[in-house]
């Protein structure tokens, strides 16, 4: 064994796991702004691919775009290795694609176990009568699982802080049965840091599962330096770096998103 | 110190359940007007309220289903006084009365599946919509009544189910508040309702088909309108193009409003309408029999709406902190 596949190895065995998707050469304009030029991304099951980039570099739109809520005008989507054109959100969630958006979508009104069952809530077949207990019973059991606490599953959503209202809606994604793929669009954003390490270590939890691929956006590169597998570089709506993790440094990606600025 | 234990289970019980602070209400005022009217507390008296409340708890039960998913729906009083008249013309081509009510409520149903796919395909605003079929209604009655009551069926035992016996129609009232309350907090449909007035853009991300959800629940509320004008008029005996109309839809709506349903949508109860609905019953029952010019039943009401609205919000703020 060769010390880099000994490296590979301890980043987490992931290297030889199979992709769950993989981006090649997408492009989207919006009339005269080419957000995305000529995109090539890929994340292995049980990896955490972080993604950088400055505001308007075209982060959002990559997502959108890996979620089904837009379509690229070039290239194309490889899905466990198969092409795949997704059609829309629900589209890309029956595949197992799921993400969780800034607004968080979660529904105030309506508890904890509601909002984790939202859409998919369990009723007694044929009658569209709901399993209240047993959606209950499960709730705890997830949130339990993952270690995100909260005072009981009946509780409103409304009524709990920023960051059990986003470890909710990351429970929610990952508890969709079939969810391969994760985005996360800047989980962290409007947190603080105690909340925000919450969601640190639950993503940490999911990733050793080993069942599920992450796509993480976050602002701050010591965060994505420690938690994620690989770390990839959005400027001008191409990826200009994709590096391990453990072969980069806050210092270097902060020197290498400002260096744009300074030949500019 | 257990009279003290049971007076805290009370309070905290006050501030979980909404419906339960309109219910003391509604017994202090019945209390109230037991002691000081005389005749209050006679079956005939409360089969005056259960008259005047019947027609609000109907249509309450559907606006209350509407207001949870954002919606409001102000052309249910005029589906109320149209519905007979639809009836009548069935029945006047010789259809059976059971058939004829059937596809009068059938087509009361359609006014709300109209009303919903101008709101969604359109993207206008519930107020306005209905406001205009509340018009067009108004005038459709009119024409189809030539402004002239008309005799309401009042034999054979459909017409003894649908309105004529003594508590018929009171009974419909509260098999229907019963089923919409079982549709609202047992079913997938009730919840999706809910999500969709609390968070339309969420309900949406979530797969939640919000512009069926809204339609089925305009659909309902005209439907349950039309049902509870035909009730009411083989209960009078009479069908009459005056009856119904914006007042009977306020009363309703403010039914809901008073028992705790959420203007902006998110949540309610149709227990809270029923319990609204008496309350409001009571209070223009005592007033007639304490001999209090009717006329200020309409100040108690607009007091009373605003003061509910207040003790909503208030009780709002103490069940948050009470879950804390």
């Amino acid at each position: 064994m060769t010390a880099q596949e000994e490296g590979s190895v301890t980043a987490g065995g992931a290297e030889t796991a199979p992709e769950v998707i993989r981006a090649e050469h997408i492009s989207k304009r919006f009339g005269a702004v080419q957000a995305l030029k000529d995109v090539n991304l890929y994340v292995r099951r049980g990896e955490i691919l972080g993604l950088i980039g400055d505001n308007g570099a075209g982060k959002s739109t990559l997502i959108k775009t890996l979620t089904g809520f837009h379509r690229p005008d070039q290239g194309r989507l490889l899905f466990n290795g198969t092409e795949t054109a997704l059609r829309s959100v629900v589209h890309a969630r029956s595949l197992g694609i799921d993400t969780v958006f800034q607004d968080l979508a979660m529904i105030n009104d309506l508890p904890v176990y509601l909002n984790l069952f939202l859409n998919r809530e369990l009723t007694h077949r044929p009658l569209p009568v709901l399993r209240r207990s047993e959606m209950r019973r499960r709730a705890r059991e997830a949130l339990d699982s993952i270690g995100i606490s909260i005072p009981s599953v009946d509780t409103e959503v409304g009524q709990l802080s920023g960051g059990q209202r986003q470890a909710i809606a990351v429970a929610r994604s990952v508890y969709a049965e079939s969810t391969q793929l994760l985005l996360l669009d800047e989980p962290l954003a409007a947190m603080g840091a105690k909340e925000g390490g919450q969601i640190l270590r639950l993503l940490k939890r999911l990733k050793e599962r080993r069942d599920i691929a992450i796509i993480l956006i976050a602002h701050n590169y010591a965060q994505i330096v420690d938690i994620c597998d690989r770390v990839n570089l959005l400027q001008h709506g191409e990826i200009t770096l994709d590096r391990a993790s453990q072969e980069t440094s806050v210092s270097e990606l902060l020197e290498l998103v400002h260096a744009e600025y300074g030949v500019n | 110190m257990e009279a003290k234990q049971v007076a805290t289970a009370v309070g905290r019980g006050l501030v979980r359940r909404r419906e339960l602070s309109i219910f003391v209400v509604c017994v202090a005022a019945a209390i109230y007007f037991a002691v000081t009217g005389s005749g209050f507390t006679t079956s005939e008296n409360y089969h005056t309220i259960a008259q005047y409340v019947a027609p609000w708890i109907i249509i309450g039960a559907g606006e209350v289903m509407l207001l949870i998913c954002g919606q409001i729906d102000l052309s249910a009083g005029f589906v109320f006084t149209l519905a007979p008249f639809v009836l009548t013309s069935f029945t006047g081509d010789g259809m059976p009365l059971l058939l004829a009510l059937v596809c009068a409520v059938a087509i009361s149903a359609l006014v709300g599946v109209v009303n919903g796919l101008i709101h969604t395909l359109f993207n206008l605003a519930s107020f306005i919509v209905t406001l205009g079929m509340a018009f067009f209604l108004e005038g459709m009655s009119l024409i189809a009544s030539n402004a002239q009551p008309e005799a309401a069926p009042a034999n054979g035992w459909v017409a003894q189910v649908f309105g004529r016996a003594r508590w018929s129609e009171l009974i419909w009232a509260l098999a229907i508040v019963a089923v919409m309350q079982a549709l609202l907090s047992t079913t997938k449909f009730g919840v999706n309702t809910q999500a969709v007035g609390s968070n339309p853009i969420g309900a949406a991300e979530a797969g939640i088909r919000i512009n069926r959800i809204k339609i089925v629940n305009f659909a309902l509320c005209s439907g349950l309108a039309g049902l509870g004008g035909i009730l009411d008029g083989i209960r009078v005996g009479s069908f009459d193009p005056t009856n119904g109309g914006n007042e009977t839809m306020f009363l309703a709506v403010a039914s809901a409003v008073i028992g705790g349903t959420a203007l902006l949508g998110g949540s309610g109860t149709i227990i809270g309408a029923l319990l609204g609905a008496l309350l409001l019953g009571i209070v223009y029952d005592g007033f007639n029999l304490t001999g209090v010019n009717a006329n200020a039943f309409d100040v108690v009401l607009g007091i009373a709406i605003i003061a509910a609205m207040l003790l909503n919000v208030y009780l709002g703020v103490l069940r948050r902190k009470a879950s804390r």
